[in-house]
């Protein structure tokens, strides 16, 4: 061997069949062989194919050829690094070698499912291995980032999702900070009466989880607080916690209620009743309220606007009503952190000639749900906007600010259930004439479909279409002093004009309006639509791309109580694991500014989407938080100083994958089959 | 080298040469003032044809190696720009190419944009050219006397390290005067055994930042929403980030070196030092950053925040079209 090959790096070429997934449309016999024969200048000892790369035996192959024939560096042509990347790493690193000297390149996402040529996929795939090939050689030996992992975990949002995560967290017997920003946790479900499809009483079966939350003694509840801030990066955030001042002393506050019940404002409930009930201006949202402290409501008291009054703080047997309380902020610190910030409903008066707001008996979903309440404004009873009057029609329509350009493209999950729900218990309740004006069924999920065909059978009656209007200007007989619903029915292929007097809007879910800058908070992402991105949309939908920043429920996107549930128990599952394990490893691919090279013009210090980037003004440089940094890149193509290198993706590995794409002369255009 | 060594006493020799280049890089070195007088002292100039008579064919008689230093600016346009470029490589020890035309096409590497035919048609075949005949230059020309030749035209213009291997580059169109002495003073003491040179491949003269660290202007965190124009502004603050203004200055992207002379006189940098180290493509490199800051996230408002910048092939590869990724830009 002469000095120079010596010098050179010894790489193993790995082909995969995929089964067919990749051999029925690229050669890779062919593609083996010639990387074999091609590449051998550039270090290629070992060139081989195998049906499945992923499987043990193909592992094998590369752990036995490491230690046989000496490799330094490893390219398996397969699918694509988000797939197993990790598994030919691991492989690597069984057989002594350092697993970031290893390569994946995409002959499957990138070539055989895209293309159907075999001659002009076979060639890409070679030019592709050459440029991995050419890259690998550039590659430098990097050991994983270990980040110890603090125990504590702060959960966001006390919904039902939350309220889960947080008591299974508690449960393994690890601290939880519970923050709500509403003055009880419960979210909507509390203001449900009935959960489909097994009609039970929404408050029976959520108020114990309520109250295990409340007096866990893992679990410290933040209520009518909101984060305010979070620094630092997994296994050791800094949370600030902002705690709203209520008025009233927890230390001393025995949730006995006479400050309500004396208290002489009366306030509609905009929040918890829909509008449709009263408050007073120190209250409880409900009765089950967990905690049971009450909050005071400044803009609405009595003292703050006159400065008189104080019946609540004369009348309390404890002493606990502090008008002077103020603001805090609370700080502490936490390993993990799962978001479950939910939804906000759609806003109905949205879609005007559905006539929310302006016909009174048009109803939202939440505002049935309060009236279909045993504990509502009505005591369950399903009446008119005057209060008294039962309904003899009611027509729910479906799809209210989803599935319309309009509006939101999306399917809100949950409408088609809760508008069977509607009709059921207008059925039972008043026993109506129910239309539901649909466009699609959508009764997926254990006994969901089941449950439509009890409602069909209960003589609900289904209008495909979508409705075009809701008018109380009559035009026939009969339609006088009635909302008419004007409808295209698809089935019967006709217009129709149905009278009814009711009209419920099943309202769709949106993001929660803060939702940019919630994400913004904690330095994840938004989707277009502004529900929070899941690491993986089907293999990790409760991770996001953050470490250590989890979400649940409806915040991830619409869903039911039931996957709302799983998805804060798999969030609890991932942190429980986590903090068992007691520390990280991270990959190693992270952003570096050469402080020498950075000049400070700020042109980065925006664009971080994790917070990862600090500014030091008395230097006059910019720094890259390694704990913070996810290896994006983000950073590295926008400083125009060349200041900030991405591990991994130097400008010698770009460049020499690029030398190794062209470095064939190809049969076929490239270029021209990108296109 | 042997053939040096057996005359200790003489003078190390100076050659400078200007290949596709405007002249201005010799000035900067006149522009160096009484120095000029420690070269010469130091330095037998050999030469020089901007500043005194010689001869090709003085230079192909000279030993191979014997030139010490050539300081070569100007870009490889023609023919006998790249024979040059190869005599001047023998016979030197050190080439430094000198000047953004040497280093990286400059100015006369904007043509890169165009064909061979459409540089002459715009030099022999425009308004401004008095040429009924249709003349266009051809290399031979046979005339009563012989054959006359001129220069072949190159389809497109290279730089100095495209064609020979080149020692330093230095900066610049042109190099700033201090810089220039600078560099004359180390090479001064690396004669006189004080110093030694960097290694092969660097860049000499100037700074290894960008120019954003010379300026004084407050800079804040970069958010642009509109460009203009110097002319279309009222007035310019004269303590802010130009860029922060509007003005589209590449000053974050451009080697340091100058002293930021251009920002600090309310004009924006234009880019005349080149890359910063590292950077393979300065054009990609400040369309990237630019893009990155761009405070839109609506299509149509970041088509008209972007129709802001007039040229922005000339504003982005104005000096280094030829040595960019695109090198080869449009040609045929």
């Amino acid at each position: 061997m002469n000095p120079s090959q010596d010098e050179k790096e010894r790489i193993g070429v790995y082909v995969c069949h995929c089964g067919s997934n990749i051999a029925g449309v690229v050669d890779v016999e062919d593609v083996a062989v010639w990387a074999g024969d091609k590449l051998a200048d550039e270090g290629v000892v070992v060139s081989r194919d195998y049906k499945f790369m992923c499987s043990s035996l193909g592992q094998e192959m590369i752990e036995q050829d490491i230690a046989e024939q000496g490799l330094t560096r490893v390219v398996v042509a397969a699918c694509s690094p988000h797939l197993h990347e990790k598994t030919f790493r691991g492989a690597c690193a069984r057989a002594g070698l350092n697993p970031y000297l290893s390569e994946l390149v995409s002959i499957r996402e990138q070539v055989s499912w895209v293309h159907t040529d075999k001659q002009k996929a076979t060639a890409k795939a070679k030019a592709m291995i050459a440029g991995g090939v050419e890259r690998v050689i550039e590659q430098e030996a990097l050991e994983p980032l270990k980040v110890p992992i603090h125990p504590a975990t702060l959960v966001v949002g006390g919904g039902i999702a939350g309220i889960q995560a947080a008591l299974e967290i508690a449960e393994s017997g690890s601290l939880v900070y519970l923050v709500e920003r509403e003055p009880s946790i419960g979210g909507h479900m509390a203001q449900f009466d009935k959960t489909f499809p097994t009609l039970d009483c929404a408050a029976c079966i959520l108020t114990p989880k309520m109250v295990d939350a409340g007096s866990h003694p893992n679990i410290e509840l933040y209520t009518w607080s909101e984060v305010e801030r979070v620094d630092g990066s997994v296994g050791n955030f800094t949370v600030t916690i902002k705690k709203k001042p209520r008025y009233v002393n927890e230390e001393l506050c025995t949730g006995c209620g006479i400050c309500v019940e004396k208290c002489t404002r009366n306030v509609i409930d905009g929040e918890f009743e829909a509008g449709l009930g009263y408050r007073k201006a120190i209250y409880t949202p409900f009765p089950q309220a967990v905690p049971k402290y009450p909050v005071l409501d400044t803009e609405n008291c009595t003292y703050f606007e006159k400065g008189k009054c104080k019946a609540c703080q004369l009348l309390c047997p404890t002493g606990a009503i502090d008008f002077e309380q103020t603001e805090q902020y609370i700080t502490v610190t936490v390993g993990n952190i799962i978001l479950a910030t939910g939804f906000d409903l759609f806003d109905a008066r949205r879609v005007p000639q559905y006539g929310y707001g302006r016909l009174k008996n048009v109803f939202t979903s939440l505002e049935f749900e309060r009236l279909s309440n045993a504990a509502g404004p009505t005591n369950g009873e399903i009446v008119l906007r005057d209060g008294v009057t039962k309904p003899e029609s009611v027509g729910i329509i479906h799809c209210v600010g989803s599935r319309d350009r309009n509006y939101n493209n999306y399917c809100s999950v949950i409408c088609c259930m809760q508008s069977l729900k509607f009709a059921h218990l207008v059925k039972e309740r008043t026993g109506a004439t129910v239309y539901n004006f649909y466009i699609d069924m959508r009764t997926a999920y254990k006994d969901y479909d089941e449950f439509y065909q009890h409602v069909m059978e209960e003589g609900t009656i289904f209008v495909r279409g979508r409705v075009a209007e809701v008018t109380d200007a009559a035009r026939r007989s009969g339609e006088e002093d009635k909302l008419i619903i004007q409808v295209e029915d698809t089935l019967a292929g006709r217009q129709r004009r149905i009278p009814v007097d009711m009209v419920v809007l099943s309202a769709g879910l949106e993001p929660r309006r803060d939702a940019k800058q919630v994400a913004h908070t904690f330095g994840i992402s938004c989707s277009a639509n502004g529900w929070f991105i899941e690491k993986h949309p089907k293999l990790d939908p409760i991770a996001t791309m953050t470490e250590g920043v989890y979400i649940a429920g409806c915040v991830q996107g619409p869903k039911d109580i039931p996957s709302s549930v799983a998805q804060g128990a798999a969030a609890a599952a991932r942190v429980i694991s986590r903090i068992n394990k007691g520390e990280i490893e991270l990959e190693p691919i992270r952003a570096t500014v050469d402080a020498h090279k950075c000049s400070g013009c700020r042109i980065c210090n925006d664009l971080c989407p994790f917070n990862a980037i600090v500014w030091h003004e008395d230097e006059m440089v910019t720094e890259i938080n390694h704990a913070l940094c996810q290896g994006c890149g983000t950073c590295v193509a926008a400083c125009p100083a060349g200041a900030i290198s991405g591990t991994g993706f130097s400008n010698e590995q770009v460049m020499s994958q690029i030398e190794g794409l062209l470095m064939f002369e190809q049969p076929v255009d490239l270029l021209a089959m990108a296109v | 080298m042997s053939h040096n060594g057996s005359k200790p006493t003489e003078k190390p020799k100076f050659a400078m040469y200007w290949a596709s280049s405007c002249g201005g890089c010799e000035i900067a070195v006149l522009n160096i003032g009484p120095k000029i007088l420690d070269v010469d002292a130091a330095f037998d100039v050999v030469f020089w044809p901007v500043a005194m008579d010689a001869k090709y064919k003085d230079v192909e008689a000279m030993d191979d190696g014997s030139i010490l230093l050539t300081l070569f600016n100007g870009g490889i346009r023609n023919d006998e720009n790249e024979r040059l470029a190869n005599l001047l490589r023998r016979k030197s020890q050190i080439l430094v190419a000198f000047g953004s035309c040497a280093i990286e096409g400059c100015i006369p590497g904007l043509a890169n944009f165009s064909s061979q035919d459409q540089i002459f048609d715009a030099v022999y075949a425009s308004v401004s050219t008095d040429n009924a005949g249709g003349i266009r230059p051809k290399t031979h020309t046979t005339v009563p006397e012989g054959i006359l030749h001129i220069p072949e035209f190159y389809p497109v213009l290279k730089t100095l390290d495209q064609v020979v291997d080149v020692d330093y580059y230095m900066p610049g169109c042109p190099p700033e005067s201090h810089q220039i002495a600078t560099v004359i003073d180390l090479v001064l003491a690396v004669l006189e055994g004080k110093a030694e040179l960097p290694p092969k491949g660097a860049v000499i003269g100037a700074g290894d930042s960008t120019c954003c660290d010379e300026c004084p202007r407050q800079r804040n965190v970069k958010k642009i929403t509109k460009f203009v124009r110097i002319h279309e502004m009222d007035a310019i603050d004269p303590d802010l980030c130009l860029l922060e203004q509007g003005i589209l200055c590449n000053g974050m992207a451009t080697r340091s070196g100058c002293g930021a002379l251009c920002p600090q006189h309310n004009a924006p940098c234009i880019g005349c030092y080149g890359p910063a180290e590292g950077v393979v493509d300065y054009g990609a490199r400040i369309m990237s950053a630019l893009a990155s800051v761009i405070d839109s996230r609506d299509p149509d408002e970041i088509e008209r925040i972007l129709d802001g910048i007039p040229d922005p092939a000339g504003s982005f590869y104005r000096f280094n079209l030829a040595h960019s990724l695109l090198r080869t830009g449009k040609v045929g």
